[in-house]
């Protein structure tokens, strides 16, 4: 699950982190009284929230450019959170359809320190886990501010990790390590110790997927600031985190895929035409892959789960042929324990109550096979049979194309 | 012989009075594998009785594996509760325990798995269908069966199959039995991002099972096991392997950040793994449907 930058900040400030302050409204009546919390000796970010990265070179759908503004003075702040707050903003990662803002972050902006060569002093630190180690890992860089992907590929002496030893914890000199590794030292040493040692606290306590600052930024006062902060959590630990539930943002997940959960089904909308239907993440990522190969293209993932039920038929095919870009549907049930008539059954229930129009094909395999394709056969629709994943694969893709 | 189990292997289940628990200890009994205790804390005393067999209940698996002479422990106990079951079963010196539960939370998983360090028992899973050795009977009956595989779509042969995901493992499986080969062991390792027993370490196993003549390793994009197992292969494996790897369409994660791509590194995309595979004299199935016919150009079977 992930959440907005304010409230990552509201979080951090709770174990301790420095941020800089703050205020996250959602209508525009409330911008005087927020910005008037403020210190605005400095300027004021406007800072657009929404779950994806890239809102500084973003560009909104009205034509105004930039998620984040420095804005120098209240009346700029106003006029600049009022050309974002809802309206959709696309940036790299949002995809074209982009997103909408619903909630503006007001902040005091931090008067950034220099390095010697004149850059802005801005780093990068974040903990997530390393799965080939099974171990939380700290990771940091000198070069902030930009991604850390191209800092990896280009200079990856300048990423330094540090695993932490889940029976211990993190250990005081690790801390320090990091601390060292970034260059500090007095007084900001001691403040990036104390900052590393609570933003873990933060990542083990409160079940973290992951904790990223970028950037973490020295002040021209010599203080140690996150300015930026990304947060996501385990959806597994969420039972035992109700405060942290209670920051999930509906608005920003696909309503479709919020629909689909209801039904135990776990949906990803992609950007092709042929739907898929099956039991299982790895044989659903493959049947996206084999639709590919005959030279379809797949319009989503869907796993129905071990069970699949009628109920559950019913919901995917409504939550497929909520996408109008579906021109066929391609069902892959491998009913290893289910019995396939049972399965037919509801596929055939399925097509009725939806009223499906589009081209079908089913694969079915396993218990009970011979009666599910009889149940099938026998139902009047014109349900295409498919022997084999290739061979289900290549008819849809063939229906498809020819239309 | 098989890996890590075999016909005779005394399993108990950890949750059998769970409806999910239930179900698939009945299955396993149906399919002849040797299902010899039950644990449910609370319970002790009862018996689950299915078709006849009757299985006694304990309160610890210290306790079961004492009285019954259980090595082995398929976990079906709930999120909050799996990674503490997992424990309970190296506390007991026990062989294995095949974790089948899903959705364990991270950070649970990585204090059992520290803790596991040094111990006797090996860990598999979790999230994951567990494993069958299957038996010589009639659609495979009388094998192991540990988890929630189906039974009869196996046969008892020379193929070892190890995979990250249970349904395409079957498929796999089918494929082999339908093309009349059959399996040593068939060994689901989970999709969790920490788990006990990876692929390399199925494939080491199989690579020293005189039965096992030949391998399939199915893997998917994200994280390293696979490279990891194909590099080992190139240097050290004696038998031939098939591979495919699952998620070549799959959207690039849609995570906030970026520290993921950091940690992974350039080998975790389906291409790349695809890539490395080849290099390493791994015969690649094209698509799903190819995996047994993919071993079967390099092994005559």
């Amino acid at each position: 699950m992930n959440i907005h930058e304010y409230q990552a900040k509201q979080l951090f400030e709770k174990f301790g982190v420095a941020v800089p302050k703050g205020v996250a409204v959602s209508s525009v009546a409330e911008f005087d009284t927020a910005i008037a919390q403020l210190n605005t000796a400095g300027g004021i970010m406007v800072k657009s929230q929404i779950h994806a990265g890239g809102r500084g070179k973003g560009t909104f759908t009205n034509g105004f450019k930039g998620g984040v503004k420095f804005s120098p003075t209240k009346e700029k702040a106003i006029e600049n959170a009022q050309a974002m707050l809802g309206n959709t903003l696309v940036t790299a990662q949002t995809g074209e359809a982009g997103r909408k803002v619903q909630t503006i972050y007001f902040t005091e902006a931090a008067n950034l320190g220099k390095r010697p060569d004149g850059r802005d002093d801005e780093y990068y630190l974040a903990i997530l886990l390393d799965r080939a180690t099974s171990k939380p890992v700290i990771v940091a860089s000198t070069e902030g501010g930009m991604e850390i992907e191209h800092v990896a590929h280009a200079n990856p002496e300048k990423i330094f990790k540090v695993h932490v030893d889940p029976a211990v914890g993190l250990q005081a000199f690790q801390a320090r390590q990091i601390a060292f590794s970034l260059g500090f030292t007095g007084e900001l040493f001691k403040q990036c110790v104390a900052l590393v040692t609570k933003l873990y606290q933060f990542y083990w306590e409160k079940d973290c997927a992951m904790v990223e600052v970028n950037p973490l930024l020295v002040t021209a006062e010599g203080k140690l600031l996150a300015l930026d902060a990304k947060v996501s959590f385990d959806d597994n630990a969420l039972f035992r985190h109700p405060d942290v539930v209670a920051l999930r943002d509906l608005n920003e997940e696909d309503p479709k895929e919020i629909e689909a959960s209801k039904f135990g089904l776990s949906y990803i909308a992609l950007d092709g035409n042929i739907a898929c239907l099956v039991n299982g993440a790895g044989l659903a990522m493959s049947t996206m892959d084999i639709i590919q190969h005959f030279g379809g293209s797949p319009a989503n993932f869907l796993d129905v789960g071990g069970g699949a039920t009628k109920d559950q038929v019913t919901a995917a095919f409504k939550i497929i042929l909520g996408d109008s870009n579906v021109k066929g549907i391609m069902v892959n049930i491998f009913g290893g324990i289910m019995d396939c008539n049972v399965i037919a059954t509801g596929i055939v229930e399925a097509v009725k109550e939806t009223g499906l129009k589009l081209p079908l094909v089913v694969r079915l395999e396993g218990n009970n096979v011979e009666a599910g394709k009889a149940t099938l056969a026998s139902s009047g629709l014109t349900i295409v049979s498919g022997d084999t994943m290739a061979d289900a694969a290549q008819k849809i893709v063939k229906l498809v194309n020819n239309k | 012989m098989s890996i890590l189990v075999h016909e005779k292997t005394r399993v108990l289940v950890q949750g059998i009075t769970g409806d999910f628990g239930a179900r698939h200890a009945r299955l396993s009994i149906d399919y002849g594998s040797q299902v010899v205790a039950g644990v449910t804390p609370g319970k002790g005393g009862q018996t689950f009785e299915h078709n006849g067999v009757k299985v006694p209940i304990f309160n610890t698996v210290d306790e079961a594996a004492k009285q019954t002479g259980a090595t082995v422990s398929a976990i079906f106990v709930p999120p909050p509760f799996a990674a503490d079951a997992i424990l309970e079963c190296v506390e007991a010196d026990l062989d294995l325990a095949v974790a089948i539960t899903e959705g364990i939370p991270v950070r649970d998983m990585v204090r059992a798995k520290r803790a596991m360090l040094g111990k006797r028992t090996r860990l598999i899973g979790p999230n994951c269908p567990g494993l069958v050795t299957p038996g010589r009977g009639d659609k495979s009956h009388g094998g192991c069966r540990i988890g929630i595989a189906p039974g009869y779509i196996h046969k008892r042969g020379k193929v070892g199959v190890v995979s990250r995901s249970g349904t395409l493992t079957y498929e796999a499986v089918w494929q082999l039995t339908c093309k009349g080969h059959g399996q040593s062991t068939c060994v689901g390792i989970g999709g969790d991002p920490v788990n006990g027993t990876s692929h390399l370490d199925v494939i080491k196993l199989f690579n020293e099972d005189p039965e096992t003549e030949a391998i399939i390793m199915i893997g998917e994009i994200g994280g390293n096991a696979e490279v990891e197992a194909a590099r080992w292969i190139k240097e050290h494996c004696k038998k031939p392997v098939a591979g495919f790897i699952a998620g070549a369409t799959a959207p690039a994660g849609r995570r906030m950040g970026h520290a993921g791509a950091v940690i992974g590194g350039a080998e975790d995309t389906a291409e790349a793994k695809i890539k490395i595979f080849r290099e390493c004299g791994i015969s690649v199935a094209e698509t799903p449907s190819d995996m047994a016919d993919a071993l079967l150009r390099v092994w005559r079977g």
